[in-house]
């Protein structure tokens, strides 16, 4: 990639930015130093690796889904097991670099928003292993749909504050951690959970990230002594995805981010920005958003809370505008398919998130030849849906 | 020079200081929002700040994020806000500052929105989530037609960004009093006193200080301090609570003086 994206204002060509109070500034200012100082640390980055491999489970297996190759009757798909990590999803990749981070930046108290409440999760592990107080704000239509991670947070030693304005999800939470922080900036981390908001966290994130990308491009080279034709990630904010495709965005390789058709696009209940949204600013970047004419950030809609966010990552903006990456969705309906699909052929029930990405392999991969590959971020495990997906099939547990 | 200027140039000869309530455009409605800006303005305004309502005011507290609420359900724009203006500017000459946040703005299109808000009779734009490193745009087009672009300090404000602030403001600089949110809890302490005097020590323009500051007292030590107090949490709980403003507005200002 172009070594000028993103600048040093964190711009991804039009995409990005910072669009913060004021009293945010030096915060930020202070956050991009110490992360530029530490990733060239190699004492930071030794205890980061050590982590990754002892406490996440890194490296993931890139694992052949042989069943649902067969089923589907055209290219090989494999999944980037990113649902083994510890606590369960690709967000304790982010959320423990930033813990440590914050630990050295000599901050005694770390804040975040989530969604699926699998962030939340990443980032109360985080503080219980580097010994930071945690607050996780969190909106209560998520908190019902996903009551597990909010004890699981609880047990954690986190203290969850649910947030009753707007919308009652992921955008709710993260104003809501917006104001924290402008408040307690002095002593306070905020472990923003995807590559979004204002510079430097949409590229802290996706580099943090990218090791998923970095490994599964070694591993498809050792098993397949090629690379893949074909990469599929689920959209929400867009950090599993960019975390996958970064690797890979040098070779001429199909990328397919899925975001979240929900009940569809012409129903107005969905999440799929690219399809039905069009440039603002919100949340501390420029980027693609659901907004009315005036402005307004519009609510969404998603079977998985975690994909249920009006916005998205700028740089994906940037990589959708270069045509670099193909952004479709999957439905509600389609994700639930898949979900099911997954978990009968593979034996692994994904989070509802990554059943979007799932749900377009499963139109993808038909039409492809045998020999080709595809590689599909299994950005997390569902075990934390089984109650929803119930819940949405009328059946009680 | 612009009304906000020649505003702060009076109170100057005078010895007083700039009493600058804020209210939320169509809180409880349109209709009311004019009469409370007559109310407000015979009280002893020196400038009116009127808040343009969003659905994500991450700069708000709970107050005045209730206000933006309830603005929007009443349908309220930044287009009917600057069609009230224009209203308004029928029958005063109190300086209005529009106070929105950034994507309203953009959404309206820069320049489109510097034009418009220029012929309606507003004064100034503050926008809390545009900071000057991101404002270039909006820089140029609020000098074109001649709005002041109002940024904000905070007392978090290194050197670096306090000069860029004072650089890119016009009419006054805002001040905001704490770390935090508006209508957190204000604290005059040493922090805000050493900030003020840097940041005096940098530019002769107008500092209006704002966020926390709910009684006559805390105005009136808060005027000693700079060249003008914003009132805002405090006069959105009483509207409300369908209180009267006017004695409120009437006695911060004779705390501050002038």
């Amino acid at each position: 990639m172009n070594e000028k994206v993103p600048d040093n204002k964190g711009h991804f060509g039009i995409y990005g930015g910072r669009f913060v109070p004021e009293t945010l500034m030096p915060a930020l200012i202070e956050l991009e130093a110490a992360y530029r100082k530490y990733i060239k640390d190699t004492t930071f980055l030794e205890e980061l690796r050590s982590l990754q491999k002892d406490f996440i489970g890194r490296p993931t297996p890139l694992y052949f889904a042989k069943n649902l190759t067969e089923k589907l009757g055209g290219a090989k798909i494999y999944l980037k097991r990113e649902d083994l990590c510890h606590t369960g999803a690709h967000k304790i990749n982010n959320a423990l670099a930033q813990a440590l981070l914050a630990k050295r930046m000599g901050k005694s108290r770390i804040i975040a928003e989530t969604g699926a409440g699998q962030h939340g999760v990443a980032t109360a592990t985080g503080a219980a292993l580097a010994g930071l107080e945690c607050e996780i704000y969190m909106g209560s239509e998520d908190i019902r749909r996903q009551s597990l991670n909010v004890f699981r947070m609880r047990l954690l030693g986190a203290r969850v504050s649910e947030v009753n304005v707007g919308s009652r999800t992921l955008k709710d939470a993260i104003n809501e951690a917006l104001r924290d922080w402008t408040t307690n900036v002095g002593h306070t981390h905020y472990v923003l959970g995807t590559a979004f908001g204002p510079h430097p966290y949409p590229v802290m994130v996706r580099n943090f990230q990218s090791v998923i990308g970095n490994e599964a491009r070694k591993q498809i080279l050792q098993v397949e002594k090629k690379l893949p034709d074909c990469l599929i990630a689920c959209v929400g904010g867009g950090s599993n995805s960019i975390g996958l495709f970064f690797a890979f965005l040098k070779d001429n390789i199909r990328m397919i981010g899925v975001e979240a058709g929900g009940h569809g696009i012409a129903s107005g209940e969905h999440a799929a920005r690219f399809a039905g949204g069009s440039i603002g600013v919100f949340q501390g970047c420029k980027s693609y958003l659901l907004q009315d004419d005036d402005g307004n950030v519009l609510g969404t809609h998603s079977v998985s809370a975690g994909l249920d966010y009006a916005s998205v990552g700028p740089e994906h903006s940037f990589l959708r505008d270069l045509k670099r990456i193909e952004y479709t969705y999957a439905t509600d309906e389609e994700a639930l398919k898949a979900f099911e699909l997954l978990s009968r052929t593979e034996g692994i029930i994904p989070a509802l998130e990554s059943a979007h990405a799932v749900a377009e392999a499963a139109k993808t991969a038909p039409a492809l030849p045998k020999d080709s590959v595809i590689i599909v971020n299994l950005s997390g495990r569902g075990d934390k849906d089984v109650q929803e997906v119930a819940r949405i099939k009328g059946i009680e547990l | 020079m612009s009304r906000i200027e020649q505003t702060f140039k009076q109170l100057r000869k005078s010895g007083g200081k700039a009493l600058i309530p804020y209210i939320m455009t169509g809180d409880p409605s349109l209709e009311a929002t004019k009469k409370l800006i007559a109310d407000i303005e015979e009280a002893g305004a020196d400038i009116i700040e009127l808040g343009v309502p969003f659905s994500d005011p991450l700069a708000d507290g709970p107050t005045i994020q209730r206000a933006h609420e309830r603005a929007l359900q009443n349908g309220v724009t930044l287009r009917k806000v600057l069609a009230l203006v224009k209203e308004i500017r029928q029958s005063s000459e109190v300086p209005l500052v529009l106070m929105t946040y950034f994507n309203p703005v953009f959404k309206f299109g820069i320049e489109a929105f510097a034009r418009e808000a220029s012929n309606a009779g507003v004064d100034g734009v503050i926008i809390p989530d545009l900071i000057p490193d991101e404002a270039d745009d909006f820089i140029k087009a609020a000098r074109q037609f001649k709005l002041d672009t109002i940024f904000l300090l905070a007392p978090t404000s290194t050197l670096e960004r306090i000069k860029k602030v004072v650089k890119a403001s016009t009419g006054f600089i805002y001040y905001v009093s704490i770390t935090g949110i508006t209508g957190a809890k204000l604290s005059i302490g040493n922090p805000m006193k050493d900030t003020l005097e840097i940041i005096r020590s940098n530019t002769g323009k107008p500092v209006a200080v704002g966020f926390g500051i709910s009684t006559p007292q805390e105005a009136a030590s808060v005027s000693k301090l700079s060249e003008g107090v914003i009132i805002g949490s405090a006069i959105v709980r009483l509207i409300a609570e369908g209180k009267d403003i006017k004695d409120f507005v009437k006695k911060i200002k004779e705390g501050i003086g002038g």
